[in-house]
């Protein structure tokens, strides 16, 4: 092999930043990525719209149909926040595809190219996605509430965000949908497909109260209060039930599911090639 | 510089690259050559630390790549051309890449006009053509201004003036002294654009060898000789122990001999000589005959035909 005058290096040294790449600067990376994509903004959109819309519908019709109303047990707080059981839906597909759709286009490799360390690219992911599902949240929670409330005219009544337990059930609300999403989002980091995530997600949702009331009774009792949409309800609910967690520690129990998927999906990442 | 040295990697029980050692070096292009599904993306997925090898060690620049502190900086590379998400732009796919290595954002539009998609920048990449979608690959792969650059199938999806800017583009770049890495099945593209190349079959390192070494030491190298009396001399040759094939053209080809035994042989019968012309074999035969053995997909392969004439270079 000949080696003779072949020039080996480009120029002048190459200057490099200082350090190492950062989780700041995977932040601003990710914060480009689930800005620049539709599907972040169609989803969150009917989000928005579902929440709220589903939201307003359920308490005008409530109010239409005061008279059949059981007036002792009615929960004016959660009877505006029903919307967020819709949004949760959209919220989870939107965490699925900011893992999955890096995966299904290929995506995911140029990411691991420009980041090696795996686990601080789902941190970083996590963080933004969390943040901006948070806020939309947020959003969606308080505007179903306060547009609830004015829909609420006397004689029905109506409670505001001083009533006891009220703000809680309102932001809780708003926290429970964005722990959803950060769920979806580590289901899909262990399943890496957008369609057997989103079958997954929807599953556990909808299918899982299905499932654990066909068990005896004593036993679905006991499971149910675990499930995350039980969780949901007793969040946004002023009244609590008999066999439901407490909103704040049903509250923790979903966050504790979304870390532990978040950190298996975080394992399987290093162990697994892109 | 790039360096794997006994490089394995299985997928279930199947072998996909088995103890596979080469270095490539800055300042030349460097070709990989194997037929498909020999091992050839495996390896690259692995240089770049995004496949684990089961054995064995590759580093760039003397480092793993997941010690290097600003990957894109040291590195570049286009490994699938549509590894892009349809639905964002040309623009914002190469700013994601950018930000996570702090490369300045204003050197997003100089690659853009580099690779000559200025003008579609902020559509989809979905919409792109598979040539357009190379030239954002290789455009995120000039991003980083990396010395090591790594080119899977470059010239896939690409027009004859496509085929030639990558071409000219890889020369340049191994010209300012960085190491090119460069991928293909095409045996007749190597011979044009590199100047060494690392051949496997199956996985398995055949040869790492400078392009003009690969065509004088192949076997297939040959002399074309034209006489009137052609068959006296086919005669001759075989009893002296050459290989021979006669053309439909009445030219003999002959193995085994050079054209100074063959003239020699020619005036000692005596026979009167047309032409007596050496031939270097292409480089597709070179690369046939090498890969013979470890071609995983076996076509019908044509044995015995006449050789081409045509010297790829």
């Amino acid at each position: 092999m000949s080696t003779s005058a072949i020039p080996t290096a480009v120029g002048p040294a190459k200057v490099l930043p200082r350090g190492r790449y950062r989780t700041s600067d995977l932040l601003r990376s990710e914060w480009t990525k689930i800005r620049s994509l539709r599907s972040t903004t169609w989803t969150l959109g009917v989000t928005v719209l579902l929440g709220i819309g589903i939201s307003a519908l359920a308490t005008a019709e409530t109010r239409a149909h005061w008279s059949s109303t059981q007036v002792s047990s009615f929960d004016p707080t959660a009877t505006s926040l029903i919307g967020l059981f819709f949004g949760q839906l959209t919220i989870g597909v939107l965490g699925v595809l900011v893992m999955s759709g890096e995966y299904g286009s290929g995506t995911i490799r140029a990411t691991f190219a420009a980041a090696s360390r795996r686990p601080l690219v789902l941190l970083a992911k996590t963080l933004v996605f969390g943040v901006v599902a948070l806020v939309v949240a947020e959003v969606v929670a308080f505007s179903s509430f306060l547009l609830g409330q004015a829909l609420l005219s006397a004689p029905a009544f109506h409670a505001t965000l001083s009533s006891p337990g009220a703000l809680r059930a309102v932001a809780g609300g708003g926290l429970y949908l964005c722990l959803i999403g950060l769920f979806a989002l580590g289901l899909a980091t262990i399943i890496r497909h957008t369609a057997g995530s989103i079958s997954a997600f929807l599953g556990i949702l909808l299918l899982g109260p299905v499932v654990i009331r066909a068990l005896p009774t004593s036993l679905a009792n006991e499971t149910e209060m675990f499930m995350p949409d039980h969780i949901g309800a007793a969040v946004v609910s002023l009244h609590m039930g008999q066999e439901t967690l407490p909103p704040w520690i049903g509250l923790l129990v979903l966050f504790g599911y979304a870390v532990v998927l978040l950190v298996i999906g975080g394992v399987l990442l290093v162990r697994r090639d892109a | 510089m790039i360096e794997a040295k006994g490089l394995t990697k299985h997928y279930g029980s199947k072998l996909a690259v088995d103890q596979l050692s080469f270095s490539v070096r800055p300042g030349v292009v460097t070709g990989f050559l194997g037929p498909n599904g020999s091992g050839k993306s495996t390896t690259m997925r692995m240089i770049m630390g995004l496949d684990a090898p089961n054995a064995g060690d590759v580093t760039v620049n003397g480092r793993h790549y997941h010690d290097l502190p600003w990957p894109l900086h040291e590195v570049g590379a286009l490994l699938e051309a549509k590894a892009i998400h349809p639905g964002r732009s040309a623009r914002a796919h190469l700013r994601m890449l950018a930000e996570a290595n702090r490369i300045p954002i204003r050197r997003i539009d100089e690659v853009l006009g580099i690779v000559g998609l200025s003008a579609v920048a902020g559509q989809r990449a979905g919409k792109f053509s598979l040539g357009m979608s190379q030239r954002l690959g290789i455009a995120a792969t000039l991003l980083g201004d990396p010395e090591v650059m790594l080119f899977d199938e470059p010239v896939n999806g690409l027009d004859p003036d496509g085929i030639r800017w990558v071409r000219n583009l890889l020369k340049g770049l191994a010209r300012e002294g960085r190491t090119v890495f460069v991928s293909s099945h095409l045996m007749s593209e190597m011979a044009l654009t590199a100047d060494e190349v690392v051949i496997i079959g199956r996985g398995r390192l055949i040869a790492q060898i400078p392009i003009d070494e690969l065509l004088a030491q192949s076997s297939q190298r040959y002399v074309r000789v034209r006489s009137p009396e052609i068959m006296r001399l086919k005669a001759a040759l075989e009893h002296a122990g050459a290989k021979t094939v006669l053309d439909e053209d009445g030219s003999l080809s002959v193995r085994g001999a050079d054209e100074i035994a063959i003239g020699e042989l020619a005036a000692s019968i005596p026979v009167v000589l047309h032409e007596l012309a050496p031939q270097s074999a292409s480089l597709e035969e070179a690369f046939m005959e090498l890969t013979e053995d470890s071609i995983e997909y076996h076509g019908e392969l044509t044995t015995g035909s006449v050789v081409s004439r045509e010297a790829a270079r």
